[in-house]
C-alpha cells in the first residue's frame, strides 16, 4: 500500500534507495545532499538494505568507485552536489563513455567561487556535455518519482547511460513535503532485476574494458557512445506512461501549465516552477493568457516537443538558474532558441537569468517578467535578450 | 619454494605483443606477479605505461579481465569492484564457492602523487585488495618528469639540471612506509632481479585478507639512460647500495629481507645511469654527498625498525 508520509528532499532519495536497494551506493557528504548519505547510511545501520554502503574518500573516489562497481556488474547509485559533482567532472565522462548505468541524486547547488552552500543548476549545468541523461524535479514528490524512474532509463537496455536526478539545494533537499510513498514490493516490482550485459565478475570471460584508442577508432567509439542517449527519449516516455498507469503519475518530457490557450510562456525547470504557477493563476485570473513550461529531460534535450509546444506563442521567457559565461544565453534558453530556429514563424524569446546562490524568486518577479512578455508581444520587439531577475545592479 | 620451471609452466597472464620499451622493468615484474595467485583475477590499472602498452585497440595483451578509467583512481576502481563482488556474493548472485582476486595497479604517478588519496582512502577502507605500485621514479608515460619518487639528483624533463640547478633537488617520498602508517595487513618493497623474494610478498600479498601494498622498483632504461642490457644489475645494485632496500611489515611488524654483505656507496647505483651524470661535475658533490646521508638514514632507521 502506498502511504503519505512528511518527508524532505533529501529523505526522499534516501527512501526510494532503500526502496530500490542498490547492489552499491558510494557517495561522498556535502551539503545539500548530506542528508542522502545519512540516511542511506542509518538504513544499513539498521539493516533496511541489503546492499554495500561505502564512504569513499573524496567525490572522484565515490565516482570511480560506482565505475568499477557498475562495471562489476550491479545496480550502484550516488549523490552529490555542487564542488562534488564538480570533482568528479572527470568520472562523469568516463561512466557515460562507459555505457554505465549510474544512478545519481544531484542536490543543486551553485560552484565557488565565491563560495555558496545554496541552490542552483551550476552544478549540473556544467556537466549538460558529460553524457549523462538529466532529469529536473519541482519538488519532493517528483524527486522521489524521478529518481525510481532513472534505474528503470538508465538500465534498459537500449539506453544504458547513466541518470542524473537533480533537486534544488535546500528549497526541495531540506523542506519538508507530505509525499506520495509507494510500497516497497511494488517499487521493487517496477524496477525489476538488473542483469549486466558485460559484468567483469563473469569467471568465464576475461575482458579487458577501457582500452587506449587512437585516431583511427576514437571517433567511431564516440558516435556509437551515442547511441544511448539516442534512444533514451522513447524509453523515458515509456517508463514516465507505465509509472502513470502504476502509480497514478505520469511524466513526460516537460509538464504545461495552462498552456493550451497560452500567448505568453515563461520556461522555467525545477522549484521555481511551483512559485510560477502560482504566479500564473494570479495572472490568469488578472485576464494575462500566459502560461509555463517546466522542463523535466535537459539531457536528451527534447527540441522537437518543446519547440511544437512554443511555437504559437507570441513571447516566450526562459529563465535559467544558471550563466554561461560568454554564451549567447543561459544553457536552456540557448537549447529553446536554437530548437526554435528550424520554425519560419517563431515566437519572440529572451531570457532571464535568476536565483544563483539561491536568490529567491518570487511571484511578483513571475508578474514583472510577464510585463515584458506582453511589451515585447505587442511591439515585436526584443529590447534585451539577455538580463537577470533580483539583481541589485 | 617456487622453481623457475614451475613458474614457467604457468600460463602469462601478459602476453607478449605489448609495446613497451627493451629492458623496461615493468612486464619483468608483472610476469611474476600475476603468476602468484591461480584465482581469476581483475585488475584496475591507473593510466600509464603499463596501461597504455598494454591495450592499444583492438588489441590487448591481458589474459585475464583488465579495467582502466583514470589516470588518479585506480585503488578506487579496483575498490568498486571488490565491494560489487561482497555485493553479489552476499547476495548469492556469485556463487559461494567462485573466488576471485583484485589488483589495482599504478607507476609511482599514479600511485605516489596523483592516486595517492584514492590509494589511501582504499586502503583505509579495509577492501581486500593488493595494490602494486612499479616506481620507475618517473613518469615515464609522459616522456620524463619528475615525481615525489624521483631521488634527489635526477635530471628529469620538470627537474632539468641546467647551469643553475642539479636536478631534483627534493628527497624522494617514502611510499612505502605512508602505506605502513595506514596499518593494513601487509606491505613490502620488492624488485625484479629478485624474482623469488617477489613472487613471496606477491602470494602473501594475494593471501592476506585486507589490503596489501607492493611496491616495486621499475627499471626504465628510457628514463635512466643506461643500456638496457645493464638493468638487472642496477636493480641488483640498488639494492646493495640501500637505495631500494627489500622488507615487508606485516601486521606491524618489519623484516628486512636482505641485507647487503657490504653496503655498496650510492655511486655505485648512479655511475651508469645518465639521468645522474651531472652529479659527477664538482660543484654539484654536494647533492650525491646528501644523497648517500639520506640513504645511511633510511637503512639505519629501517634496521631500528626490524629490531622493535
Amino acid at each position: 500500500m502506498s502511504k503519505f508520509v512528511t518527508l524532505n528532499g533529501n529523505q526522499t532519495i534516501g527512501e526510494a534507495a532503500r526502496q530500490i536497494d542498490p547492489d552499491v551506493i558510494a557517495a561522498y557528504p556535502i551539503t545539500p545532499s548530506t542528508a542522502i548519505v545519512e540516511t542511506i547510511a542509518k538504513f544499513k545501520a539498521d539493516g533496511l538494505i541489503s546492499g554495500e554502503f561505502v564512504c569513499p574518500e573524496s567525490e572522484h573516489s565515490a565516482m570511480s568507485l560506482c565505475i568499477g562497481a557498475a562495471s562489476a556488474g550491479g545496480r550502484v547509485m550516488t549523490a552529490t552536489a555542487s564542488q562534488g559533482l564538480a570533482l568528479m567532472w572527470e568520472m562523469l565522462y568516463i561512466a557515460a563513455g562507459l555505457r554505465l548505468p549510474i544512478v545519481a541524486a544531484i542536490a543543486n547547488r551553485s560552484l565557488s567561487a565565491p563560495i555558496n552552500i545554496h541552490g542552483d543548476h551550476s552544478d549540473t549545468m556544467g556537466a549538460r556535455d558529460s553524457g549523462w541523461i538529466q532529469i529536473y524535479s519541482e519538488n519532493c514528490q517528483e524527486a522521489y518519482d524521478n529518481f525510481i524512474q532513472a534505474f528503470r532509463i538508465a538500465e534498459h537496455l537500449d539506453v544504458r547511460t547513466p541518470v542524473l536526478v537533480g533537486l534544488d539545494g535546500f528549497i526541495i533537499s531540506h523542506s519538508m513535503e507530505v509525499i506520495q510513498v509507494e510500497d516497497d514490493a511494488e517499487v521493487k516490482k517496477f524496477i525489476g532485476e538488473y542483469k549486466s550485459l558485460y559484468p567483469l565478475l563473469d569467471s568465464k570471460v576475461k575482458m579487458t574494458v577501457g582500452p587506449i584508442d587512437f585516431t583511427d577508432y576514437y571517433f567511431e567509439h564516440k558516435r556509437n557512445q551515442l547511441e544511448g542517449i539516442e534512444n533514451a527519449p522513447q524509453v523515458i516516455e515509456e517508463v514516465g506512461k507505465e509509472f502513470g498507469k502504476k502509480f497514478g503519475r505520469e511524466y513526460g518530457f516537460f509538464e504545461g501549465y495552462r498552456l493550451d490557450d497560452a500567448e505568453l510562456c515563461i520556461v522555467a525547470m525545477s522549484s521555481a516552477a511551483g512559485t510560477c504557477k502560482d504566479a500564473i493563476d494570479e495572472l490568469r485570473s488578472e485576464g494575462k493568457r500566459v502560461g509555463l513550461l517546466k522542463p523535466r529531460i535537459f539531457r536528451p534535450f527534447p527540441h522537437q516537443r518543446i519547440s511544437e509546444a512554443l511555437i504559437k506563442m507570441k513571447a516566450v521567457a526562459v529563465l535559467d538558474r544558471s550563466s554561461s559565461p560568454g554564451a549567447f544565453g543561459a544553457p536552456l534558453f540557448t537549447e529553446i532558441r536554437s530548437a526554435l530556429y528550424d520554425y519560419e514563424e517563431r515566437p519572440k524569446i529572451t531570457n532571464y537569468v535568476y536565483g544563483l546562490g539561491g536568490r529567491d524568486i518570487k511571484i511578483e518577479h513571475f508578474k514583472e517578467v510577464t510585463d515584458d512578455l506582453e511589451k515585447i508581444a505587442e511591439t515585436g520587439k526584443v529590447e534585451k535578450v539577455y538580463s537577470y531577475i533580483n539583481l541589485r545592479e | 619454494m617456487a622453481k623457475l620451471k614451475d613458474l614457467a609452466a604457468i600460463e602469462d597472464r601478459l602476453v607478449a605483443g605489448h609495446g613497451m620499451c627493451i629492458g623496461c622493468g615493468i612486464p619483468l615484474i608483472f610476469k611474476v606477479i600475476l603468476r602468484a595467485t591461480e584465482d581469476p583475477l581483475i585488475i584496475a590499472n591507473a593510466t600509464g605505461c603499463l596501461e597504455v602498452c598494454t591495450t592499444i585497440f583492438p588489441r590487448t595483451s591481458w589474459n585475464v579481465t583488465w579495467v582502466h578509467s583514470a589516470f588518479e583512481n585506480a585503488a578506487s576502481t579496483i575498490s568498486g569492484i571488490e565491494v560489487m563482488y561482497k555485493a553479489l556474493k552476499k547476495k548469492g548472485r556469485i556463487p559461494k564457492d567462485k573466488r576471485f582476486k583484485f589488483l589495482g595497479v599504478g607507476g609511482d604517478g599514479g600511485t605516489y602523487d596523483i592516486g595517492l588519496q584514492a590509494l589511501s582512502g582504499a586502503v583505509e577502507r579495509g577492501h581486500d585488495i593488493v595494490y602494486v605500485c612499479y616506481d620507475n621514479n618517473v613518469y615515464a608515460n609522459t616522456g620524463g618528469q619528475r615525481s615525489s619518487a624521483t631521488p634527489i639528483g635526477a635530471s628529469a624533463t620538470t627537474s632539468p639540471a641546467g647551469t643553475q640547478s642539479p636536478g631534483k633537488i627534493q628527497r624522494r617520498k617514502d611510499l612505502t612506509k605512508v602505506l605502513v602508517a595506514h596499518n593494513i595487513p601487509y606491505v613490502a618493497q620488492a624488485s625484479p632481479h629478485r624474482w623469488q623474494d617477489l613472487y613471496n610478498k606477491a602470494k602473501k600479498a594475494f593471501e592476506v585478507e585486507g589490503p596489501a601494498f607492493l611496491n616495486v622498483l621499475c627499471l626504465c632504461p628510457t628514463e635512466w639512460k643506461y643500456d638496457e642490457s645493464l638493468g638487472i644489475r642496477l636493480a641488483h645494485m640498488a639494492v646493495d647500495t640501500c637505495v631500494w632496500p627489500l622488507y615487508e611489515v606485516e601486521n606491524g611488524k618489519y623484516k628486512i629481507n636482505y641485507k647487503p654483505k657490504e653496503k655498496k656507496p650510492v655511486l655505485e647505483w648512479i655511475k651508469t645511469q645518465g639521468r645522474f651524470r651531472h652529479l659527477f661535475k664538482e660543484k654539484n658533490a654536494w647533492v650525491l654527498e646528501e644523497f648517500q646521508k639520506q640513504v645511511d638514514q633510511d637503512w639505519e632507521e629501517l634496521n631500528k625498525l626490524e629490531s622493535l
